[in-house]
């Protein structure tokens, strides 16, 4: 569905990502984990076209969508829930879900799309007229997942939805994840929290200063030693 | 009393001009950061397609409402487009630059019109045809209200409504201001966030014309340099109103508006010239930016992290 060809991105002069490859399949949820800075939030914001990459190819269902605008993605079926959650703090709670569906005409169905947000997150529905910044972190990131559902994406991008949440908040959006899945939507995750990123896909890849150093089955990638030693911490 | 009604209402006419330019710089700010110093001269392109028109269309002959609005809105739509054009032309291929960078270009471009206007046309003032059959209405005592002072009023107010009405109620208005807020955000959402800064200059520039021509009227006297002065005062009506604030830019410019008058009307019992009142509003600039940096209805949204 997705792949991402010797992909190579400079902030300047400064090289982010080197000739990294990796795929999405349909139906899958792939995680990318690494420390900070390794890279994960520049690939994403490289898929969705906020940055432009200098080498290398990115297709999407077939088509090469490097370069190409956001918003034409967004069209595509490309959506994410970016990193900082990057809700707008000026607008309501329902008025974020409603740019979220602001390609769709179908009034109905995005009517039906806003109360399976609000099935999802209830928490969000009690707090549908007050403003964004109002609400806690943990709030702004189940609006900042509900508002990327409403495009009704094919793929979701999810940047480091547990950044900064308490351990409870963080089971919510997983089982969130989890249910997003069910339904059938492919996700490619980045996590710091790669525990609970591992637990929660099918496949992951690691990257490190810009390269992906391992990838394989979640599973797999959980039981190894270096990842156990480097990012599960035991 | 009847002279402070008079100026009150003197002073409210050119505030409603202040605010309508106001509301351009301020949702041009609120969307890109930029202050947009040609902004004053589309407020002098506004009054010279309107010049124009009225001579082109064979309404300068006489009084005539539809005349007026035929004038109107004919302005109004040619300032949209150059205000588009000068965003598409001049801003947009150096958006991605240093701010000062487009604060140079957007001094450039204002010098630009100017000239160009000035070289086309010659720097002399022309008098714009009265649309409307002049006439003055006892309120009380001896305050008076011209016909058009009312036009000032029921033209502005009406734009101010349904500029409320596009920002908070439509869908490309929840979209302004969610460019506004994340531009990064917004392009992810699907939103074509050149297209809605487009539309941002369009519907800036209309109002401003909008105010060219309603000025027009009142003060049938129009020349290219007419924006600067003006532009620059309604600049700071935004400030004051707290930049990026739509009711902010409102309420700035009726207040500068108010003060102005205030200084020619009341000024010299308190020992202050009436060739103040272009100072004014610069003083009062100073006093902001000094006291209240954010303007009176701005304040600071912070981020949760």
């Amino acid at each position: 569905m997705l792949k991402l060809d010797n992909v190579s991105v400079n902030y300047g002069a400064i090289e982010a990502l080197t000739g990294i490859s990796m795929h999405v399949e349909q139906g899958e949820v792939v995680t990318l984990i690494g420390a900070n800075g390794a890279g994960k939030t520049t690939t994403l914001r490289t898929i969705t076209g906020l940055l432009q990459p200098r080498a290398g190819s990115i297709t999407f269902e077939g088509e090469e969508i490097g370069g190409k605008p956001t918003h034409k993605l967004v069209a595509r079926g490309i959506s994410m829930s970016p990193e900082g959650r990057g809700v707008f703090a000026n607008l309501s709670v329902r008025e974020n879900l409603r740019m979220g569906a602001y390609l769709r005409k179908n009034k109905g169905e995005i009517a039906e799309d806003m109360d399976h947000a609000f099935q999802m997150f209830p928490r969000l529905k009690e707090r549908e007229s007050q403003k964004a910044g109002t609400l806690s972190g943990g709030e702004q990131q189940m609006l900042a997942i509900g508002r990327a559902l409403m495009s009704r994406p094919r793929l979701l991008l999810l940047d480091e939805p547990s950044l900064g949440l308490a351990p409870l908040v963080v089971h919510t959006i997983f089982e969130a994840i989890d249910e997003i899945r069910g339904k059938g939507t492919t996700i490619l995750l980045v996590e710091q929290n790669a525990h609970a990123a591992l637990g929660h896909s099918d496949r992951a890849y690691v990257l490190e200063t810009g390269r992906i150093v391992m990838e394989g089955p979640s599973k797999d990638l959980a039981a190894d030693p270096r990842i156990k030693e480097a990012y599960l911490g035991e | 009393m009847d002279t402070f009604v008079q100026q009150l209402i003197n002073g409210l006419t050119i505030g409603a001009i202040y605010a309508l330019i106001a509301l351009g710089y301020t949702m041009v700010y609120g969307i890109l950061r930029l202050i947009n110093f040609a902004h004053g001269d589309i407020y002098m392109v506004g009054a010279f397609v309107g010049y124009f028109l009225a001579f082109q269309l064979g309404f300068a002959t006489g009084p005539s409402l539809v005349g007026l609005g035929v004038v109107l809105i004919g302005s109004m739509i040619a300032a949209a487009l150059v205000g588009m054009a000068i965003e598409r032309f001049a801003y947009r291929p150096i958006r991605k630059y240093a701010r000062m960078t487009t604060l140079i270009t957007a001094i450039g471009v204002s010098l630009l019109i100017e000239n160009l206007f000035v070289a086309r046309l010659g720097a002399a003032p022309r008098a714009f045809p009265q649309l409307l059959r002049e006439q003055s209405y006892t309120l009380f005592g001896n305050a008076a209200i011209s016909k058009s002072q009312i036009l000032i009023f029921a033209v502005s107010v009406a734009l101010m409504i349904l500029l409320q009405w596009v920002i908070f109620k439509t869908k490309v208005g929840t979209a302004m201001r969610a460019v506004s807020f994340n531009l990064n955000s917004a392009k992810l959402m699907g939103i074509n966030t050149d297209f809605i800064i487009s539309f941002t200059f369009a519907l800036g520039s209309a109002l401003a014309a909008a105010g060219g021509v309603l000025t027009a009227q009142y003060n049938p006297q129009i020349d290219p340099l007419m924006g600067i002065i003006t532009g620059l005062k309604a600049f700071v009506a935004a400030v004051l109103g707290g930049i990026g604030n739509v009711p902010g830019a409102v309420l700035g410019g009726l207040l500068i508006g108010i003060a102005e008058t205030f200084v020619v009307g009341y000024g010299q019992n308190v020992g202050v010239p009436t060739t103040f009142r272009d100072a004014v509003a610069f003083a009062i600039l100073i006093l902001v930016l000094l006291f209240r940096p954010t303007g009176l209805l701005g304040s600071t949204v912070r981020e949760k992290v």
